[in-house]
């Protein structure tokens, strides 16, 4: 199903280095390439490769990165920074102690005086302790100091989402607490080929950047992943499937639950649009506004909880946009208003069942 | 260390008129950042709690640009987005002031270690109250200064109060000193009232710094003249028996030992310095205080579009959606919006 899936053509920069002076000129992300349209050499890479390979890229092409976080050194716990600081050095991958808001402060002191900072908190469920220095320093920097300084050169990678056997705090998914801060950029890739282009974009963009990444497709994501340099446009939802009688819309991991339930909802002969949202913040409203316009029907669908998240924030927008449009009440499947269980992580989850299950209702209302 | 005492009295006057909403004074501790900020070069990253008045006019940042900030006009560069005294310059390498606490410290880190990569022998200095030294953000930032070799001096200000916490609720160790040490720095204490001292101390660290790859704290002991800011009042909370006999009370007893007196006695005592000169330079002063706040307070507020920008480098869809709402409201209700002009409105 996934490798059917309609595949924006990469945007491949040749020979386009990021300058590493604050206030330069960031390539575009949506920069075309100047050269003929051809296909791209491609490569089979897990995710975890493809995030590898762009970490590469951005440390290749901009002299001031540095990539640093726990356990980064070594390779990190889930691989993604492998062998980064035998080609890159010491001084430019390293191991932080135990200290989320240190890093993380450490990383807006980089970008604030213009260089990369690509920081790795080891799980999501690990990113509170940096919440002050995300939400009231990074967030405002720019603000605060009428543009003066900012830190857009900060980028934060964590790994999210369910991981069948996480339990409390190896599975969460935390979007909704940073997307209700201004200032920030959140990403959520779905697998290999967006994991790559969408985090080169977060590394090059002028924002700080929180970029989660669905830790059970690490391994088991593999896509033909350009080997070059490109990178997706952040800001914008990507219709992976249209259809005519509902549309789909969820982010990471979820994307494949949510795919396989609008196959099961095919066969009864519900045709739906599938859409990835990848950026929650700022999410690209127009493109599920201009979906909901034809379809007349909305589903939502995340693993975190239930109560004021994100999905809350695209049902409100939505039923505001499209109330003349709308069939049926926007449909919302989501995980339970719980901590993360590990017994119950099953029932927790919206799965692909009760996601099918709402299609059904949503278009039968 | 005069031009940001005269510049404090008139400020903090001015918001006891009403006419600004919020001020900070520096009384007491002109010496920590004036001769802090002399010892370092003028490309080091500055990363301020919000005390440090004196460094920052050691830059060059004027009484002007101070003014400006604090009435929040259209020359603020900010765009009036923050407290008076919420200042800060990319030019003169001073991070801006904001108003939670700690926050700066793990940030100088990665400057410094910026610094470090680039080999062009800068370094960053970050300042704090011992109050603020209880937050999590400083032994975060002294660890990982430590390990990873960032040229920061860390400056605390041990300035006797947080707001109206005494320093014997604030730790029971031997003040903050003792931290540089448990995370493996140079460490020293100085007394903050002496201005040489203080310049002597941070020269050793911006050496340490620089040439050793390494950080370091300095613990000034000073005391706060003044209250917190112009929110507080500190007769609840001071406490009021000089620590020696012969002086009235604990802040008379600092009163005669504050920077400027000493430095001042200093000067005199080598027939460098007359009380005549004093009084003259702090005429001087006040009078130029004056002048900038008066000027200040005459010129127009910043455009009301700058509500929306500088959020993101360009503005999402959902911030222009709601300029437009809120433009078509004040167009609306205009007559309930006296303050903001129709030419406003229409620019927006």
């Amino acid at each position: 199903m996934l490798s059917s899936l309609p595949r924006r053509a990469a945007r491949q920069l040749r020979g386009v280095a990021a300058p590493s002076l604050r206030g330069a000129a960031r390539p575009l992300s949506t920069a075309p390439s100047d050269a003929p349209e051809e296909e791209p050499e491609t490569k089979k890479l897990t995710m975890v490769a493809a995030i590898n390979d762009a970490l590469r890229i951005a440390l290749k092409t901009d002299e001031s990165a540095v990539v640093f976080g726990e356990d980064v050194a070594f390779g990190g716990v889930f691989r993604c920074t492998m062998g980064l600081r035998d080609e890159f050095g010491e001084e430019r991958v390293l191991n932080m102690p135990i200290n989320e808001q240190g890093l993380v402060g450490f990383g807006i002191g980089l970008a604030a005086v213009g260089s990369t900072a690509i920081a790795e908190v080891q799980f999501a469920d690990y990113i509170f302790p940096a919440m002050d220095q995300i939400c009231n320093e990074a967030a405002k920097f720019r603000y605060r100091s009428g543009a003066e300084f900012d830190c857009g050169g900060l980028t934060i990678r964590a790994p999210a989402q369910a991981v069948g056997h996480g339990g409390h705090y190896h599975s969460q998914s935390p979007e909704a607490y940073f997307a209700h801060t201004p200032g920030l950029k959140v990403v959520y890739p779905r697998d290999a080929y967006t994991a790559k282009g969408l985090l080169l974009s977060c590394i090059r963009d002028r924002n700080p950047c929180l970029f989660f990444e669905p830790k059970i497709l690490y391994r088991s994501s593999v896509c033909d992943v350009p080997t070059g340099d490109y990178m997706l446009p952040l800001g914008e939802a990507e219709v992976l499937s249209p259809g005519e009688h509902i549309t789909c819309v969820a982010w990471g991991a979820q994307v494949h639950t949510m795919a396989r339930a609008c196959e099961r909802a095919a066969a009864e002969g519900v045709s739906c649009e599938v859409i990835d949202l990848q950026t929650i913040a700022p999410w690209d409203m127009h493109t599920i506004r201009d979906s909901v316009q034809k379809t007349g029907r909305l589903l939502v669908t995340h693993e975190a909880p239930l109560t004021a998240g994100f999905g809350a924030e695209v049902a409100a927008a939505i039923q505001d946009a499209c109330f003349d449009h709308l069939e049926a009440p926007i449909a919302r499947v989501c995980g339970a208003d719980t901590p993360f269980p590990l017994a119950f992580e099953k029932l927790y989850l919206p799965d692909e069942l009760k996601i099918y299950d709402a299609i059904m209702r949503t278009v039968q209302y | 260390m005069v031009k940001v005492s005269e510049f404090d009295k008139v400020f903090n006057e001015a918001q006891r008129q009403g006419r600004l909403s919020f001020y900070f004074t520096n009384r007491g501790e002109e010496a920590c950042s004036v001769g802090s900020g002399a010892a370092l070069r003028d490309d080091d990253w500055v990363w301020p709690q919000y005390r440090e008045l004196g460094a920052t006019f050691w830059r060059g940042y004027t009484i002007e640009e101070a003014a400006n900030q604090c009435c929040h006009n259209e020359l603020d560069a900010t765009k009036g987005r923050q407290l008076p005294m919420h200042i800060g310059s990319p030019e003169k390498h001073l991070m801006y002031v904001k108003s939670n606490l700690g926050q700066q410290v793990p940030a100088a880190n990665g400057a410094a270690y910026a610094m470090k990569l680039q080999r062009k022998g800068r370094c960053s200095i970050t300042y704090f109250g011992e109050g603020c030294a209880s937050e999590g953000d400083i032994p975060s930032a002294l660890n990982i200064a430590s390990v990873h070799g960032c040229p920061t001096i860390f400056f605390c200000r041990n300035n006797g109060y947080a707001i109206s916490t005494h320093t014997d609720d604030q730790y029971k160790s031997d003040g903050i000193a003792p931290r540089g040490v448990a995370f493996g720095m140079p460490t020293i204490r100085v007394d903050g009232n002496d201005l040489l001292a203080v310049y002597a101390a941070t020269r050793a660290a911006r050496r340490i710094a620089v040439e050793e790859g390494k950080p370091a704290l300095i613990e000034a002991m000073t005391y706060r003249i003044g209250a917190h800011s112009t929110s507080d009042d500190d007769s609840k909370y001071r406490r009021a028996d000089s620590p020696e006999e012969g002086y009235d009370s604990e802040r008379a007893y600092w009163d005669a030992r504050s920077p400027i007196v000493r430095f001042g006695r200093f000067l005199e005592a080598r027939g460098l310095w007359t009380a005549e000169e004093e009084t003259a330079l702090r005429k001087t002063e006040r009078a130029a205080s004056i002048k900038a706040l008066n000027d200040a307070e005459k010129r127009a507020q910043p455009h009301v579009k700058h509500l929306f920008t500088d959020v993101l480098d360009e503005p999402p869809w959902m911030l222009r959606q709601q300029q437009a709402d809120l433009k078509a409201h004040l167009a609306k209700y205009s007559e309930h919006y006296a303050e903001v002009t129709a030419e406003q409105i229409e620019s927006m």
